[in-house]
């Protein structure tokens, strides 16, 4: 290394150090010491005891520990492509040249400036079975449904059904969609002009511009959206425990992973068991953003490469 | 906080208060109750010119008091509930008060023995009480009259309360449920211990859990009666339209529920929320068998002196003080609660103003009274319970099922703990001795 290289490279630490130390305070160490004490006894209150794989052992049989995957699994696989579709569909309606554009877009993120928990309460009013908006909005149409059918259809009993209780808390995370259309909107402003023109010239219309121009140039910014959604997704924990008043919901429905850690941690003091949970969780999303980023290399375009 | 600052400055002139050993007291109340302990504290403060208490509400305290305890600087004081000292306790946070309890001469007998059970464990005193509350069943007068009941005979067994609810529940002309006479979710605070009205047990006081105890499947077989009597869509649009406990549409205040299993502290709510001639009784909760009636669940309020606590000599001395017959007598007039100790003043029930505060103690003072398991797997327990219920009243499982879950599930929860404790009993014995002959010495 030249003395400029150093040069550079000390210059180079020190400018990011920044964000070096609070990475390594609030995310490295916690991590790896979260690691260690997944094999231990730890209470929080007394020192840690080494039990060896204990945890993880009892992991495998602990069903609870199983179902809140399940749960986890279930919402994210719903909650992703949805808020991933509705974001995008909306920043491409508010990319176009409507009058009035500007106050929509301020409309469309204006719910994500709610904070979670106000959110959560107000939802679990919106869900209510009797008095919710939501049913109020569907009960016509379920009563048509009823005379045509002639069978009786009625909304349902969002927060207290445990089948429909995880679909509840999907629409009420689809109000948080804003801050992904603001993303997709700055992804959709850097599509050149000069590739819609010329798509123009050769007589596309507008979903064949969408499909073939749109879509291939803003790819990285829906990579970014699905991983961070991912990410979002499995951490899901201050609404369903507002909603539930610290609960699990009907039949369990609303016990995610981060609800199951929680509990483990603050009410059973079980502090070690709860690493060990947090470091499969960390795992699982380890993983599935490794495939999803193999499984979409070659579908991601990143200009000037 | 601000004006107990200033109130003690002014009060007591500054330069005393910067020399006084200050004390740090966290306590879990807010509102009037939280008023009520600060007149105590001021009172404290006023008679001493050694110590001076600190006093602090402090939100969600159990977890700050678990973090700053592990942190090593605890309060001096905590004000904390019963069903927290098994966790506490095993773990090493809390002081023994044996010795402490004995130089002031403070005694078992003095007090109520099912409050005095809350307070011990392992051997040893953790805590002394302050506000003890317990469950009874609370009717509205007006609805058993309106049913043809006479108001002031309540249901002793269960068999009673089902045939009265029967009586007292009215549809409306769409079918709805206008008025039910009892249903177990209303408020559904004690679902976890429903068994013991059914003579059963959620452990053997030892070293086994009882979730599968046939009788206990005889509450999970009552529960689910409920959907069936009165149909679980009804029942769910019933509860759709009951509000927050603390609001006027607190079903019970609104008069849309006869019968409920309340507590102590019903008094305050219905003297904010109910409309002014409401009519209510207080009577033990029926059992299943009449020889049983009387059972009730007594929690209460307490203080303890958290491991690592700056001044534990000190804090005992207030705790002491709160000790004293008038001292508890007056705390627990103004959060309208009874005292825990035996011995009553003349004239403590003539002032209080719940005009059924006898009755609650008199449950609390007798045999029946229970409390929930002292264990530390006892939140993960009362999860599974409650869930228990859910899964019967759904129809997803039988109550012999739904037990052999939580059996199944809480015996290999207490066997680790069990387990651990067989490996920790012995040092922390030995810790808790140590401190205790610091303190005799």
């Amino acid at each position: 290394m030249t003395g400029q290289e150093k040069y550079n490279l000390r210059m180079g630490l020190l400018f990011i150090s920044p964000w070096l130390c609070g990475f390594i305070l609030t995310a490295l160490y916690p991590l790896v010491s979260s690691l260690g004490l997944s094999f231990t006894d730890y209470s929080v209150l007394s020192k840690p005891v080494f039990v060896g794989t204990d945890n993880y052992r009892d992991l495998a049989t602990d069903e609870l520990f199983w179902q809140s995957l399940w749960n986890t699994f279930y919402f994210a696989a719903i909650s992703i492509p949805l808020n991933l579709g509705l974001a995008l569909a909306l920043a491409i309606m508010l990319n176009l040249n409507l009058p009035g554009k500007k106050y929509f877009r301020t409309i469309y993120f204006l719910p994500s400036l709610v904070p979670m928990v106000c959110l959560a309460v107000l939802w679990q009013w919106m869900l209510n079975g009797r008095l919710g908006l939501i049913n109020a909005m569907l009960r016509p149409i379920t009563d048509v449904l009823s005379a045509v059918l002639e069978v009786s259809i009625s909304p349902p009993n969002w927060l207290v059904d445990p089948a429909y209780a995880k679909l509840g808390l999907v629409l009420a995370g689809m109000w948080g969609v804003g801050n992904a259309v603001v993303i997709f909107m700055a992804g959709l402003q850097d599509v050149p002009r000069a590739l819609y023109d010329a798509a123009d010239l050769d007589g596309c219309n507008f979903w064949q511009k969408t499909r073939h121009v749109t879509l291939p140039i803003i790819s990285p910014v829906i990579y970014f959206n699905g991983i961070m959604g991912l990410i979002g997704s499995f951490q899901v924990f201050a609404v369903p425990y507002v909603m539930t008043d610290g609960g699990e919901g009907p039949a369990r429905s609303l016990l995610f992973a981060a609800t199951y850690i929680f509990n483990k941690t603050f009410r059973s003091l079980s502090m070690g068991y709860a690493c060990a949970i947090s470091l499969i969780l960390f795992l699982i999303i380890l993983a599935l953003t490794l495939v999803a980023t193999k499984l979409t290399k070659r579908h991601i375009h990143y200009e000037g490469k | 906080m601000l004006g107990a600052v200033l109130s003690a400055l002014v009060g007591c002139g500054s330069e005393k208060a910067d020399r006084r050993i200050k004390l740090d007291y966290w306590e879990v109340w807010s509102g009037f109750e939280r008023d009520a302990m600060q007149t105590l504290v001021d009172e404290f403060n006023a008679s001493q010119d050694r110590i001076y208490v600190n006093f602090l509400s402090v939100s969600q305290m159990e977890r700050k008091l678990l973090l700053a305890t592990a942190g090593g600087n605890p309060p001096d004081i905590a004000g904390m509930r019963s069903t927290d000292i098994a966790l506490f306790a095993e773990n090493g946070a809390l002081t023994p008060l044996d010795s402490y309890a004995a130089q002031y001469g403070i005694e078992g007998e003095n007090y109520l023995p099912a409050i005095w059970d809350l307070l011990n464990l392992h051997g040893r005193l953790w805590a002394l009480p302050t506000t003890p509350g317990n469950s009874a069943l609370h009717w509205n007068k007006r609805l058993f009259r309106e049913a043809g009941l006479d108001p002031e005979r309540p249901p002793r067994t269960i068999a009673e309360l089902e045939a009265f609810n029967d009586q007292i529940t009215r549809f409306n002309a769409k079918g709805e449920i206008e008025v039910l006479g009892h249903l177990p979710q209303e408020p559904g605070w004690w679902q976890d211990m429903w068994v013991y009205w059914f003579g059963g047990a959620l452990w053997n006081g030892e070293d086994a859990i009882t979730a599968d105890d046939p009788r206990n499947r005889d509450a999970l077989e009552w529960m689910a009666t409920y959907p069936e009597r009165f149909g679980q869509d009804k029942l769910t649009a019933f509860r759709d339209l009951s509000g927050n406990f603390a609001s006027p549409q607190n079903p019970f205040f609104r008069g849309r529920i006869a019968m409920v299993l309340q507590g102590t502290w019903m008094y305050n709510f219905i003297q904010n929320f109910a409309p002014e001639d409401f009519e209510w009784g207080v009577a033990p909760f029926p059992s299943v068998k009449l020889e049983d009636y009387g059972v009730n669940i007594v929690e209460t309020n307490l203080l303890v002196i958290p491991k690592g606590a700056q001044h534990p000599t000190e804090a005992f001395e207030f705790i002491a003080w709160m000790q004293q017959p008038k001292n508890l007598e007056k705390l627990n007039l103004l959060q309208r609660k009874f005292s825990p100790l035996v011995e009553v003043s003349t004239g403590f029930y003539q002032k209080h103003p719940n005009p059924h505060i006898r009755i609650y103690r008199d449950l609390a003072a007798a045999p029946k009274a229970i409390s929930r398991p002292p264990l530390t797997t006892f939140v993960e327990y009362q999860a599974d319970m409650i869930n228990a219920y859910d899964a019967v009243i759904r129809q997803n499982a039988t109550p012999e099922e739904a037990l052999d879950a939580v059996q199944k599930r809480q015996e290999r929860l207490f066997e680790r703990m069990y387990n651990r404790w067989q490996k920790v009993k012995d040092t922390r014995q030995e810790e808790w001795a140590k401190v205790d002959a610091e303190v005799a010495q």
